[in-house]
């Protein structure tokens, strides 16, 4: 099977291209066929893992060479899939949740019109995120995560007809091209560092490179993850994306294409090892956006801004985690997954919630749902207690394991990113638990014409599937380290350290403060009625629920200034490149004009020229002669 | 007698035809100067080749005359035209081409 991972590939990106060119021919039946090329690229994934573990031992992985894609002497790159456990970890989270969104879309975009191209783009999404992940080389990967780039943007654009929605799909789009500035930049200078793009020789060469090379190519691969992951300081997109349809949100903005850059960063290993300034930064950026995103979480009344506020600030985890290198890398991607699970379920649930209230997204226009929505609020509940890190549920295994983790170190490091990691879990703990209460508990605050009711057997499915993953999925992993082994080939063999703190006291501490936050969410939210109308709220709150102004410091710091350089520019080109050759061409418009008088029409006056112009030439001739 | 007073007298025509051509204002006059400036150079032609015992110059001559009559037959035809158009065929009158 690992031979034919290509097809994983090939399936969905064939039938996104049927989706779109049969047009309203394939409306009836559309949706099925992107369900089937889905799911076939889930049996196929699932067919090569299953190879690679009955391989046993270390896989080490296999490169699957396509064809030659830029054949030169210089720089030749052949179009290749790597198969090993890192990969083949992203294809089953990507095709599995991926097929399940797919199931889950066919009930909740029943009533669109253009339910055929949503499943086209959501196909050509899956597509171009597995070849990011298979990728063998930087400027394969570059396809896929330009490919995820386009999906996103469609489908956060998806109903453009709103004019805030497609300046949403606008804004990701322009943000993204940023970070994909990095990774060209990256790319650029690991050519003429290593002459090479694929990872073999890359990696190969890396441990050779100055310390200085691989901080630069570091930090450029870090713009480029911070882009695509949402995180400070390029995360104003991904709030503004939630105006995508909810299953994009899950499955694009919260399970897999956010995750990108963490793919990038742990893939691109070696060369973070041989720079621990740049690693200190991605950490310190992880840690800088977990905060944020949790006190964005906890002002916003947007049920799906507080998700994707979550989002940014589960990968900002992530992000830490992959910054305190080989130690930290197997539970990154631990932690990436878990959160695909749990984060991709609660966003069906909000989805769910969504269609059950007119599309209401409000939460305080929500409450006292779980009477009527029990297996919605059931499975929300599941991914609420996930990631609030209550054992035995996933988020405890893989989110545990990152603080204890920041915490290992010397000097001033581990307390403050331990510190970060640790506080991050008690505001997780109230945002979280603030949503989940105003959403299904306390006292009914509905609009008048809302009749909320349970979602189909097609939308809950999907749900139950992803809420038993949220459950287990954690203690199945890491029972015997499971997945760090699995990953171990890869991510390299971490010795063991201890941390700064003891680990029972650690884990004892992270308990206590997501007791606390829970606790007081349910004093505010939970027992407590909860104003229809946001209170005004103190000045953090203000900052908090307006994003902290990151609007408004891009539109200062980067907007106005390059509109003022782009205007000068324009200024420069009139006067200067246009100003010299209208000049140049007034001066040769006046000689015409002068010349023009010597045409006088006058016949007789030719032939005076022209004899005169006969008798000079005789001249020149006679005289020349002699 | 010598060859010599033939060129002279190409010339001396040549230069009665090109005076015709600048001074009159009737385009057949004008017309009559060019031929004479083309015999002219037929004589001239004629000359040389008897001064020099070489054949070229006589071949030339037959050349012009071929020349010389297809001109006279566009050129009259180009002087009816106008005279149908502007009653006069003066060299003065059209000016279209005046820059």
């Amino acid at each position: 099977m690992q031979s034919l991972i290509w097809l994983a590939i090939a399936i969905p990106l064939a039938s996104a291209a049927i989706l779109l060119l049969a047009g309203r021919r394939a409306d009836a039946w559309g949706h099925w066929v992107g369900v089937i090329a889905s799911s076939a690229a889930f049996l196929i994934g699932a067919g090569a893992l299953m190879e690679m573990i009955s391989e046993g031992g270390a896989h080490p992985g296999t490169t699957l060479t396509l064809w030659e894609f830029i054949p030169g002497s210089e720089l030749s790159v052949d179009v290749g899939l790597l198969v090993d456990p890192l990969s083949i970890t992203f294809v089953m989270l990507i095709t599995f949740v991926g097929t399940l969104i797919h199931i889950y879309s066919v009930a909740y975009m029943e009533h669109d019109p253009a339910r055929r191209r949503f499943f086209a783009y959501l196909n050509l999404f899956i597509a171009a995120m597995l070849l990011l992940v298979l990728a063998d080389s930087y400027l394969l990967l570059f396809f896929g995560w330009e490919g995820v780039g386009l999906a996103s943007y469609l489908l956060i654009g998806f109903w453009n007809q709103k004019n805030e929605y497609a300046t949403a799909a606008n804004k990701a789009f322009v943000v993204n091209r940023i970070g994909d500035i990095g990774l060209i930049i990256a790319m650029g200078m690991m050519f003429a560092a290593f002459g090479a793009l694929d990872f073999t020789t890359v990696f190969a060469e890396a441990p050779e490179a100055s310390t200085a090379t691989l901080t630069a190519i570091g930090l450029a691969l870090l713009l480029a993850a911070c882009g695509k992951s949402a995180q400070f300081p390029l995360q104003s997109w991904l709030g503004d994306a939630m105006a995508g349809p909810t299953p994009v949100s899950a499955l694009i903005h919260a399970a897999t294409m956010v995750t990108a850059g963490v793919y990038l960063i742990v893939r691109s290993a070696p060369i973070f090892n041989g720079a621990p300034n740049a690693q200190l930064v991605v950490a310190v950026v992880g840690a800088i956006t977990l905060l944020l995103g949790a006190f964005i979480g906890m002002a916003k009344d947007d049920i799906k801004k507080a998700l994707a506020a979550s989002t940014m600030s589960q990968i900002g985890y992530m992000m830490l985690a992959a910054g305190l290198g080989p130690i930290g890398y197997a539970f990154a991607i631990f932690h990436l997954v878990t959160h695909g699970f749990f984060k991709a379920g609660m966003f069906l649930g909000a989805g769910s919630v969504m269609h059950a209230m007119n599309d209401q997204v409000n939460m305080r226009r929500f409450g006292a749902l779980r009477g009527v929505m029990v297996i919605t609020w059931v499975t929300f509940g599941l991914g609420w207690l996930a990631i609030l890190g209550i054992p035995p549920f996933s988020g405890y295994w893989s989110k545990d394991k990152i603080i204890e983790a920041a915490f290992v170190g010397d000097g001033w490091q581990p307390w403050v990113l331990g510190g970060a990691a640790l506080v991050g879990a008690g505001l997780t703990a109230f945002y979280m638990s603030r949503l989940f209460f105003m959403t299904f508990h306390g006292k009914a605050r509905w609009t008048d014409d809302a009749h909320p009711h349970e979602s189909s057997l097609l939308m809950t499915i999907p749900m139950m599937i992803l809420a038993v993953g949220s459950a287990f999925l954690g203690l199945f992993l890491a029972t015997g380290d499971r997945f760090a082994h699995f990953l171990e080939p890869v991510t390299g063999h971490a010795e063991h350290h201890d941390p700064v703190i003891a680990i029972p006291v650690i884990i004892g501490l992270t308990l206590a403060l997501v007791l606390v936050g829970t606790v007081i969410a349910w004093m505010k939210y939970g027992r407590a009625d909860v104003p229809e109308e946001a209170p005004a709220g103190s000045l953090v709150t203000i900052a908090a629920r307006n994003d902290f102004f990151q609007d408004s410091v891009n539109r200062a710091v980067f907007q106005r200034p390059g509109q003022h350089l782009t205007r000068t520019l324009v200024y420069g080109d009139a006067a200067i490149v246009d100003g010299a050759v209208n000049k140049q061409a007034r001066g040769w418009a006046r000689l015409g004009e002068s010349s023009r008088k010597l045409q006088t029409g006058q016949v007789r006056s030719y032939a005076l020229t022209m004899l005169v112009g006969v008798v000079l030439i005789a001249l020149v001739i006679v005289l020349g002669g002699m | 007698m010598n060859p010599m007073n033939y060129v002279i007298l190409a010339a001396i025509l040549f230069s009665i035809g090109s005076a015709a051509v600048l001074l009159r204002r009737n385009a057949i006059v004008a017309f009559m100067g060019v031929e004479l400036m083309l015999n002219a150079a037929n004589l001239a032609l004629v000359a040389f080749s008897k001064i020099y015992g070489h054949l070229d110059g006589q071949i030339m001559a037959f050349f012009v005359m071929v020349v010389a009559a297809a001109e006279v037959v566009v050129g009259l035809a180009i002087i009816i035209t106008v005279f149908r158009a502007r009653q006069t065929i003066s060299l003065d009158e059209p000016a279209e081409l005046k820059g």
